[in-house]
């Protein structure tokens, strides 16, 4: 009788399920229509056994693997072994993303803003919020891996059958199911929203950059990631079934150890100490740029360390490509087959691309931190005081566009620095540095983007996120699928001189900065004249 | 009956010391007003109370059950607003009314939530996010106040409320109060707590410095005085008890503690006294004197 920890949980689980079932259905669609769209379009483009040999052929080097994962059978490279090894990891990864969102917003998030006080003053078990989340998590993540099953057995395709294609969701639903219990940890550890979402994608890329080492080099790492034992299950190939249980048993121990830890501890608060903070502001932080900068300190640093990390271990796969091409006389005759430029510098034009697309994310982060400022009510407290809208929102664009900069430095030089020391081929430092910043301006047009939106359509504002992804898998899935260069283009990145390739374009710099700006002055066009929303 | 029982109560948030030592008991069928100036632990005891947060030393009963331990067996038979109201803003006022109610999983008298709404003059129609201060506060008033509840907790539940409205929430713990439910009001509003409350608490930096009745803690106090005497009353500021000693149009004012009234009338009596006000002290300057500081009570402003 005394405590009853779950009391209500299943009222409050239909409380959070309906709110949550629009939000998850915005992503379980989009997921699985990709999925499927994909399986199709490998099946048109790659028609016969030849062609997807080919394509195995240019998989199986060492950058490719720290971009996908392994690969299973490249030696019978079927349609469904092709969409297991090129599609899995990043799909995972997506859903991986969803469920530490849903978490976070059905636990911290309305710990921190004060609903759940509300609701535990009721009779409510003190699991009870936390057990409805974990079954909406759940749920969520079952519907997906049986849609995403039914989907792909649907295609009726030979090689993408029913027992491959269960296997398939359930990689996808299990990743989710793995990161959710990871952030329900978190939340039990810090005390608010961002330091949760933080943890989380920290585990999250930890676990990708540990198998992708591994991947790319030694391959026992691997095992010491979640999502390299998930792509141990070979899915379409072996149909191995142990890394899903693996997973599952250790989310579940995961999420006992969160549920215990919510049981003990306070409302409101984390586990982690906090510190007390300075008696009167510095006077770094009298100022606008200052307050900014203090907001968003910590994760600013986290991103930098984030990037140089990523540098790192693309940096270190340069040397595993130099040594692997060293070793295939007929990988070389392809290469020779493909044109004047050498496989190595392709991948790291593409590597390139993805490392930039990484740099945009903190500068983003950057930008939107204004939009979660207006709508928490805080920036009503600076407008409020002799600030002019233009100040404050040409102070978190400049910091954007700094830190666009800074990113990217940092993410370049670990990789060229740990690049060049590794390979022997004729890329100097400079050159590696120069290919990658050529890619600011395209940067920047996504920052304007998304100052424009904020200044005009303010309840769009994460559209930018969307837009993101969308070039993301441009440079992705562009060649893979073949895809027109009208979709291409519409991506920023697409325009860029792929240097050391291509001859550097001071046209194509310049016309793309000046889009840029052009997009910053519409944002400032319209947050002046717009309300100030809450 | 005691239907809130607190004893020793400490809280330690790392090296804060919010609570230390603790002591409270509410009866049945009594309205408690807990006071204090900021920061000095109300919300803390609330929330200890409310099992939402739990005590370093010492212990919280509800009905004679433990407050952490117990809960859910607790919250079926209270009903507690805040003062900062949070709300899922994608719901309407009238969704997060029937959701706590139903949690409450009491009997819902439809024809007095429908009363209730229209007393606090109160749209259920609007979605959480457009709702003013105010009208936050009232969902959750009118969500407690809508079926019974044998003790209430009310942490500043008025402070976003018109006067008018302030007047509909005195009324629902008047007819709380009649049909012997008990009540713990955390305020600052002092008139607010004068008019509702049988006795009060001062609490002050995590200690309860003042419990008792309103009458009982008047008699602690100093009464106002306004004199006018025929003749010249000698050092009557430096007479046993007087403070703030002033003279206003040939009047004396000036305060003087309640336990010297007696010697004070019969001093000043001698001399003729022509005009004689006195107002009882308020629970205001009752606070003031708690409120200001100094550990002896006596300093005065
Ligand atoms: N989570 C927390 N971590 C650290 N200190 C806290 C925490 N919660 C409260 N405190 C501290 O405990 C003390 C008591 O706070 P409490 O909220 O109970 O005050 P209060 O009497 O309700 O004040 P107010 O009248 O302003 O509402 C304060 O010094 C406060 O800073
Ligand atoms: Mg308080």
């Amino acid at each position: 009788m005394a405590n009853q920890p779950n009391y209500q949980t299943g009222l409050i689980f239909r409380f959070l399920f309906k709110r949550e079932v629009v939000k998850l259905l915005v992503w379980i669609v989009p997921i699985v229509a990709m999925t499927v769209t994909i399986a199709l379009a490998f099946n048109g483009l790659y028609e016969t056994q030849e062609e997807r040999q080919a394509l195995a052929e240019t998989m199986e080097n060492p950058a490719m693997k720290a971009l996908v994962g392994q690969g299973y059978g490249l030696d019978n490279y079927t349609d469904g072994a092709m969409l297991a090894h090129q599609m899995l990891l990043m799909t995972a990864v997506v859903v991986a993303i969803m469920s530490m969102l849903l978490i976070v917003r059905l636990t911290r998030a309305d710990e921190e803003d004060g609903q759940l006080e509300m609701l535990r003053a009721l009779p409510m078990g003190r699991l009870a919020q936390t057990n409805a989340a974990l079954f909406v998590l759940v749920i969520t993540n079952i519907v997906l891996m049986l849609i995403t099953a039914i989907s792909l057995t649907a295609l009726g395709m030979d090689s993408i059958d029913w027992a491959g294609s269960l296997l398939y969701g359930s990689v996808l639903g299990t990743t989710g199911l793995f990161f959710g219990a990871i952030t329900l940890l978190a939340a039990q550890l810090s005390d608010n929203t961002r330091g949760t979402m933080m943890l989380g994608y920290l585990v999250l890329g930890l676990s990708y950059m540990i198998r992708s080492i591994g991947d790319s080099g030694n391959e026992l790492l691997s095992w010491f990631s979640p999502l390299g034992i998930l792509l141990g299950s070979e899915v379409y190939v072996n149909n191995y079934w142990w890394p899903i249980l693996v997973i599952v048993l250790l989310a579940i121990i995961i999420i006992a150890l969160a549920l215990y830890l919510q049981q003990i501890r306070d409302v409101g608060a984390g586990l982690l100490p906090q510190r007390s903070g300075r008696k009167a502001a510095s006077p770094m932080l009298q100022s606008q740029i200052g307050l900014a900068l203090r907001l968003l300190r910590t994760s600013l640093i986290a991103w930098i360390i984030g990037m140089m990390l990523i540098g790192i271990s693309y940096g270190s796969v340069l040397g595993d490509l130099e040594a692997f091409l060293g070793e295939s006389e007929a990988i070389m005759e392809i290469i020779g087959a493909s044109g004047d430029m050498s496989i190595t510098e392709q991948f790291i034009s593409v590597l390139l691309k993805i490392m930039a697309i990484f740099s945009t994310i903190p500068a983003l982060v950057v930008f939107v931190r204004l939009k979660s400022e207006e709508k928490k009510g805080r920036l009503e407290h600076l407008l409020a005081k002799p600030v002019s809208r233009k100040k404050i929102l040409g102070t978190y664009l400049g910091l954007s566009f700094l830190t666009s900069i800074v990113m990217m430095l940092a993410g370049i030089i670990a990789l060229a620095g740990i690049g060049v020391t590794v390979m022997d081929v004729d890329i100097s430092f400079n050159t590696l540095v120069e290919a990658q910043l050529v890619y600011l301006p395209a940067v920047w047009i996504l920052i304007g983007f998304a100052a424009a939106l904020y200044g005009w359509c303010y309840k769009w504002s994460r559209f930018i996120w969307l837009y993101l992804l969308f070039s993301f898998l441009t440079v992705y899935l562009g060649d893979l699928l073949d895809l027109p260069a009208f979709i291409l283009g519409l991506s920023p990145y697409y325009h860029i001189p792929e240097l050391p390739t291509d001859q550097l374009s001071w046209v194509v710099m310049v016309v793309a900065t000046g889009m840029a700006l052009l997009l910053s002055f519409l944002g400032f066009l319209g947050f002046q004249r717009r309300d100030i929303e809450t | 009956m005691k239907v809130l029982e607190v004893k020793q109560l400490t809280k330690t948030f790392g090296k804060v010391q919010a609570l230390d030592g603790v002591d409270l008991a509410v009866n049945k069928g009594e309205v408690y007003g807990f006071i204090g100036p900021n920061g000095a632990g109300k919300s803390t005891t609330i929330r200890i109370l409310l099992g939402l947060l739990k005590p370093t030393s010492g212990f919280a009963r509800l009905f004679g059950k433990d407050a952490w331990e117990d809960a859910v067996a607790i919250h079926k038979r209270i009903a507690y607003v805040p003062g900062d109201v949070n709300l899922w803003p994608n719901l309407t006022g009238g969704e997060v009314i029937d959701l706590f109610l139903k949690m409450r999983g009491v009997r819902v008298d439809q024809s007095r939530k429908a009363r209730l709404m229209e007393q606090f003059d109160f749209d259920p129609t609007k979605k959480c996010r457009t709702y003013s201060k105010g009208n936050r506060q009232k969902v959750a008033l009118i969500a407690a106040f809508a079926a019974d509840a044998d003790l209430y907790i009310l942490d500043e539940p008025t402070s976003g409320l018109d006067p008018l409205m302030e007047r509909v929430f005195q009324q629902c713990v008047y007819e709380a109060k009649k049909k012997g439910s008990s009540v713990l009001l955390s305020s600052h509003i002092l008139s607010e707590v004068e008019r509702l409350c049988d006795r009060v608490a001062i609490i002050r930096q995590g200690e309860i410095i003042e419990s008792g009745s309103l009458a009982s803690l008047r008699h602690l106090t100093r009464i106002q005085l306004t004199i006018a005497t025929k003749e010249v009353v000698p050092d009557l500021d430096s007479q046993p008890g007087v403070h703030d000693f002033k003279i206003e149009n040939q009047h004396y004012v000036f305060q003087v503690d309640a336990d010297q009234l007696d010697e004070m009338v019969r001093y000043v009596s001698q001399y003729g006294v022509v005009n004689l006000e006195s107002a009882p002290p308020t629970l205001e300057d009752l606070f003031m004197r708690h409120y200001q500081g100094s550990t002896s009570g006596g300093g005065g402003q």
